[in-house]
C-alpha cells in the first residue's frame, strides 16, 4: 500500500516533465553555455585547460542542479496541488522521494551523461570521463536530495532569491570536494574507490534523512 | 478545562467529529479561539466570517494540512495527530486553489488523485457528465476557464468515498444553474450519512446546519 503514492506521483510527475520539456532543458543548457564559455574566458590552451577541468565540470553540474531545484516544489504550490499531496492517506516521504527521483531523472542524470562530451571540450583526460560520469551520478542525486530540504524550507517565502542557494550550500561542499577528487584521481592514476564510498554514503545518508526532513518542511509550508 | 473535556466526554460521545477549544495564532495575534463544534453523520458546518477571518485556516486545521497547536480535533473518539492516515482516508478536501496540473486534462487530473484516495464505483466520465466538462475533460486544464476549473475540481465530490468533506468556497466561480446541482450533491451525501464542513457566503438553506462564526479580523487580540 505504501508504494501505491510513490509510483502515483512518480508517473504524474515523469509525465509532466515530458509535457513541459522547456523546462527540462534549462539546466542542460546552462550546463553546456558555461562550459563552452571556460575556453574563451581561462585559456585555449589545452593543458592548463585540462588542470581546471574536473573542478569546472563539477562546480558547473553543482551550480545547473541548484538552479532548477526552484522549480522542485513551486508549481504543485501555486496549484494547490502540493495541498492535495499533503492531505493524502498516504505516506508522505515516498511521495516526496518519488518527486525528487524525477526531478534527478531529468536534471542530474542526462548532466551527468553530457558530461564527457563537455569534459572533452575542455581536453579532460581521458582516463577521468568514466569517473566523472559515475561520481556525477551518485553526486547530483545527493545534490538533489539535499536540495529538496532548502527548496521546501523556502517554498512560502515566494522571493526567496538567494535564500535557497545559502541554505543548501554548505551542504553541497562536501559533495563538491569529493566529486572532483575522484576525478582528480582517477587522472593521476589513483584508486577512486575511497571517494566513491564517501560519495555513496552521503548519498545513503540523505536518501534517508532528506524526504523525511523534506515532507516536515512542506507541512509546515502549506501553512503561507 | 476539565469541565469542558469532562461535558465532551460525556454527552457528545457518539459524534464522529469534535473540535475542542481549537485557536490558532498568527503574528501573536489570535485569529480565533476557543472554537468548539461537533458534527455528527448528516450534519452540514457552514464556517461565517469576514474576509480574512480565518475560514480557510480553521478548514485547513480540520484537514490537518497545517499543524494544530492549540486545541484538539477528535475523529470518532480519537484525536487525529494520532490516527492521521487513518483519518484522512475519510476526508476529501477542496482548497480554494483546484488543486489542478496546468498541463495534465482534467482527466489525468482526476485519474492522479483518484488512484490515491478512496473511492466509489462511478466512473471518470460519468462524475465528468455530472459536472458539465465532458466535451473539454481531454484538454489541458490550463485551457479552461476558472469555473471550469472549479468543476473538475468539483468531479472529485462524485467519485469520493470520503465520509467528512472540506469545502473551501465551493460556490465561487460557478453558475448558477451548477450551483443548485452542487447543493443537491451536497444534500445526498448528508442523506447518505455523510458529513459537510464548509465556507461560503451564500445562504444555503440546508437542514441540520450548524454555524460557526468567526470573529471580525479587526477586533481579535
Amino acid at each position: 500500500m505504501s508504494n501505491i503514492g510513490f509510483l502515483v506521483i512518480l508517473r504524474r510527475d515523469l509525465l509532466l516533465a515530458i509535457r513541459y520539456r522547456g523546462d527540462l532543458a534549462n539546466p542542460l543548457i546552462f550546463f553546456f553555455i558555461v562550459i563552452a564559455l571556460i575556453p574563451l574566458g581561462l585559456t585555449p590552451e589545452s593543458k592548463e585547460l585540462s588542470e581546471v577541468a574536473s573542478g569546472m565540470l563539477w562546480i558547473m553540474a553543482l551550480l545547473a542542479s541548484l538552479l532548477s531545484l526552484d522549480g522542485l516544489f513551486k508549481d504543485d504550490f501555486n496549484d494547490g496541488t502540493l495541498e492535495q499531496i499533503i492531505i493524502l492517506p498516504q505516506p508522505l516521504y515516498f511521495m516526496i522521494l518519488a518527486k525528487i527521483i524525477v526531478h534527478w531523472t531529468v536534471t542530474g542524470l542526462p548532466l551527468s551523461l553530457l558530461a564527457p562530451i563537455l569534459g572533452m571540450m575542455l581536453s579532460l583526460p581521458e582516463s577521468g570521463y568514466l569517473p566523472l560520469t559515475l561520481s556525477l551520478l551518485i553526486g547530483t542525486a545527493t545534490l538533489s536530495l539535499l536540495g529538496s530540504i532548502g527548496a521546501a524550507f523556502t517554498l512560502p517565502l515566494n522571493r526567496e532569491g538567494l535564500l535557497l542557494p545559502l541554505i543548501v550550500m554548505p551542504f553541497y561542499m562536501p559533495v563538491l570536494i569529493f566529486g572532483s577528487s575522484v576525478v582528480e584521481l582517477a587522472i593521476g592514476g589513483f584508486s577512486i574507490m575511497s571517494p566513491l564510498a564517501v560519495m555513496g554514503s552521503f548519498l545513503a545518508l540523505s536518501l534517508l534523512i532528506s524526504p523525511y526532513v523534506t515532507a516536515c518542511a512542506l507541512r509546515l509550508g502549506v501553512q503561507g | 478545562m476539565s469541565d469542558t473535556a469532562n461535558f465532551l466526554n460525556s454527552s457528545s460521545f457518539s459524534k464522529t467529529l469534535i473540535l475542542e477549544d481549537l485557536s490558532f495564532q498568527r503574528n501573536e495575534n489570535f485569529l480565533f479561539s476557543n472554537i468548539n463544534m461537533s458534527l455528527d453523520s448528516g450534519e452540514i458546518l457552514q464556517i461565517l466570517g469576514h474576509n480574512g477571518s480565518g475560514k480557510t485556516t480553521l478548514l485547513r486545521l480540520i484537514v490537518s494540512a497545517l499543524n494544530l497547536e492549540l486545541g484538539k480535533i477528535l475523529w470518532q473518539g480519537k484525536n487525529i495527530k494520532n490516527i492521521r492516515e487513518s483519518y484522512l482516508e475519510n476526508v476529501l478536501f477542496l482548497g480554494h486553489k483546484p488543486g489542478l496540473k496546468g498541463l495534465l486534462s482534467a482527466e489525468e487530473n482526476l485519474i492522479w488523485w483518484r488512484s490515491l484516495n478512496k473511492t466509489n464505483s462511478i466512473t471518470n466520465s460519468a462524475a465528468f457528465k455530472y459536472v458539465g466538462l465532458n466535451n473539454n475533460k481531454d484538454e489541458p486544464c490550463y485551457y479552461l476557464s476558472a469555473g471550469q476549473l472549479r468543476r473538475a475540481a468539483l468531479a472529485r465530490l462524485y467519485v469520493s468515498d470520503a465520509k467528512l468533506w472540506v469545502l473551501d468556497e465551493p460556490f465561487a466561480s460557478i453558475d448558477k444553474q451548477f450551483s443548485i446541482e452542487l447543493k443537491a450533491l451536497l444534500i445526498s451525501h448528508l442523506d447518505n450519512g455523510g458529513m459537510v464542513v464548509l465556507s461560503t457566503h451564500q445562504n444555503l438553506e440546508i437542514k441540520n446546519m450548524k454555524y460557526i462564526s468567526l470573529p471580525h479580523p479587526d477586533k481579535v487580540c
